[in-house]
């Protein structure tokens, strides 16, 4: 037995996980009967299709497919750093308000750029903290702490 | 004359200042981001959404739905200059379009594309507003099984955008069926899902989940690859078409608006779908088909007058029937939802001045976009020279300001991140995330009217099968699968979406 076609082999997998999971929670919920049907009811009929559904992509990934297909490629890099620049910034912004958390997101997620240069990036930074000051903040009235948390009394 | 007297209301509504400065601000956006490769209409409704939250619903949709048409304008500019589709429902204009420029016809390739996107969005809203009343009046005859057998007819629908594999796209609808019961179960108020995460019991933020999906993971899918643009740096002159041109042109445009209006209605339909139809109608309905992909200006005029036109007559479903007929109209029901109106019949009656100015203001928009967009294409070209290193920091940035203020919490921030990686495997995976978008949508109220559906009928399900309408929708929805799992449909689905 091959895996012919990894992504559908992979796309079998996550539906079985995501839909067996749905059937597992929804027990815990009071799935009632057709004519009253509960809370868990549709969600235990939706992940208990998707399970099978998944099951039949599965399969076929392995016994059907005509021709073998290339396993997915990944790059880590882009993939990193940018869920991570969002994921600092939204960590940063309460405790050190608008102005670090948007150098570090800027910083961070240009990175992923093979083209980065530091000076460029900062520039960068500084430009998008102004239009952000006058766009969002003054225009549209958005609240966000700008300042550190810290200094906040102070300023 | 009734018609007449709720235009009258529209137009009024449509005009004000405020509405008029927003649907300015909303069509010149739309172009902007048509232009720029790699941003859509999808990505920048999820980012502005938050944005819209301080204005009166009316000026928010009508921006919003500037947004969206205003796209299709922007997207030819691209496709003809640069090669490059601003838009994914632009990607034939590439074929005909950009071999135009090479012969130094740019000109009249963005004229026709911008002549032929105004007619096609004046007939579309005429379109419009001569089916709104009557469909939001059959839609009231609607009952519980009616309106579940319409939401599975519109969830199918909606695979037939979605490239690759049918079962994977009816697996990505019914995870976002579930993905949708995440949160407060209306009937009973008890928790689904939602472990215990207090920011959750509301359900995951549709803001969140759809700047995940389109938003970040396509800036990581774009920094993946290394793209090279070529703009064609010769000087564009020679807006005027000559006679030959408006000869071969003008059936071109009807034909396309036509094709546009009636895909664009259909579930699953749209600017995407139309423009590859009305293309490949207009390459098989001439008299010597290997002339397009050279240079033929009919392959210009009739994918782009179809496309502007789906953009507008997508709005019929939504505003009459509550039901999105693909990923952006889901991101305007979206947005009517945050702003507190329920899409569906009742639209109409309950603030008539939204919906009739909401379709007069895309006619003004129209008007606007031709005015505005050739004596500005000189602008947009200067923009697509900015680099994509510089614009994906801002556009990141711009969406997690515009998150934190849907809440003023930064958990929807991380939630996001999340949804991103989950979309990131989407992707790796051929996993298409419009039918997923559309299921998350549609979820709650699909469960809705099945509970009750079967409650009247004492939990015998062949409620849904002995009510005509409801049968008729169940039948159109299996013919739909049946046709699109058909293997001569199957490939030339496959080949239309290769020639992007």
């Amino acid at each position: 037995m091959r895996i012919r076609h990894p992504k559908d082999f992979l796309t079998g997998m996550m539906f079985i996980l995501f839909g067996g999971a749905a059937m597992v929670l929804s027990k815990e919920l009071t799935i009632g009967a057709a004519a009253k049907m509960g809370p868990g009811y549709f969600p235990f009929a939706l992940g208990a299709f998707l399970a099978i559904l998944g099951g039949v992509i599965l399969l076929r990934s392995v016994l059907w497919a005509t021709c073998t297909h290339a396993w997915p490629a990944l790059q880590i890099k882009p993939l990193v750093l940018v869920l991570s620049s969002v994921i600092f910034f939204s960590l940063l912004l309460r405790p050190l308000g608008l102005l670090i958390s948007t150098v570090v997101l800027v910083v961070v997620c240009s990175r992923a750029s093979h083209e980065f240069r530091w000076m460029e990036a900062l520039l960068n930074a500084a430009v998008l903290i102004i239009i952000v000051l006058v766009v969002f903040v003054y225009f549209l009235e958005f609240q966000v702490p700008i300042w550190p948390s810290f200094l906040a009394g102070r300023v | 004359m009734e018609l007449l007297s709720n235009l009258a209301l529209g137009f009024q509504t449509a005009v004000s200042p405020l509405n008029l400065l927003y649907c300015l601000v909303g069509a010149l956006i739309g172009t902007l981001i048509g232009v720029l490769p790699g941003i859509g209409p999808v990505q920048t409704i999820a980012i502005l959404l938050p944005t819209t939250f301080a204005l009166p619903p009316v000026s928010a949709l009508i921006m919003l739905a500037g947004i969206y048409y205003g796209a299709q304008y922007g997207g030819s500019t691209t496709s003809i200059l640069v090669n490059v589709p601003g838009e994914a429902s632009s990607v034939v204009t590439c074929l005909d379009g950009h071999q135009m420029a090479r012969q130094g016809r740019a000109g009249a390739a963005l004229t026709i594309s911008a002549l032929g996107s105004f007619f096609a969005g004046c007939f579309a809203t005429v379109v419009l507003a001569v089916l709104a009343v009557p469909l939001s009046e059959l839609a009231f005859k609607f009952g519980p099984a009616e309106y579940f057998s319409l939401m599975v007819f519109g969830l199918i629908g909606s695979i037939v955008l979605a490239s690759g594999s049918l079962l994977k796209a009816v697996g990505m609808i019914i995870l976002g069926l579930l993905l949708g019961m995440i949160g407060t179960d209306v009937t009973s108020g008890v928790q689904r899902f939602a472990f215990g995460i207090p920011e959750l019991a509301d359900g995951i933020g549709f803001v969140s989940l759809a700047m995940g999906l389109f938003g970040i993971c396509d800036i990581i899918n774009s920094l993946e690859k290394r793209e090279k643009r070529d703009i064609l740096r010769s000087k564009l002159s020679g807006f005027w078409l000559s006679r030959a041109d408006i000869k071969a042109s003008a059936p071109a445009v009807l034909r396309g608006t036509l094709c546009g209006s009636l895909l664009g209605i259909l579930p699953g339909g749209g600017a995407i779908l139309s423009s590859f139809t009305a293309y490949m109608l207009e390459k098989k309905s001439s008299r010597n088909p290997e002339s397009f992909g050279k240079g033929n200006i009919r392959g210009v005029a009739a994918p782009e007058s179809a496309n502007n036109a789906a953009a507008q007559t997508s709005f019929v479903p939504l505003l009459t029937l509550g039901i999105p007929p693909n990923v952006v109209l889901a991101m305007m029901a979206g947005a009517m939802m945050i702003h507190g109106i329920q899409p569906g019949p009742r639209v109409i009656s309950s603030n008539p001045e939204l919906f009739w100015g909401v379709i007069v203001s895309m006619w003004v928009g129209n008007l606007i976009l031709v005015l505005l967009n050739l004596p500005l294409v000189g602008i947009w070209v200067r923009l697509l020279s900015v680099p994509f290193r510089l614009l994906y920091p801002a556009i990141l940035l711009f969406c997690c300001i515009g998150l934190y203020s849907v809440n003023n919490n930064t958990f929807d921030i991380g939630l996001t991140a999340l949804c991103g990686l989950l979309g990131y495997v989407f992707h790796k995976l051929e996993c298409e995330p419009a039918p997923l978008i559309l299921g998350f949508i549609l979820g709650p109220m699909m469960e809705e009217n099945l509970r009750r559906g079967m409650l009247l009928s004492r939990g015998d399900p062949s409620v849904f099968f002995t009510r005509p309408l409801s049968l008729a929708f169940l039948v159109l929805a299996a013919a739909m699968l049946i046709v699109v799992a058909l293997p001569a449909i199957r490939r030339g689905r496959q080949e239309a979406f290769k020639e992007g």
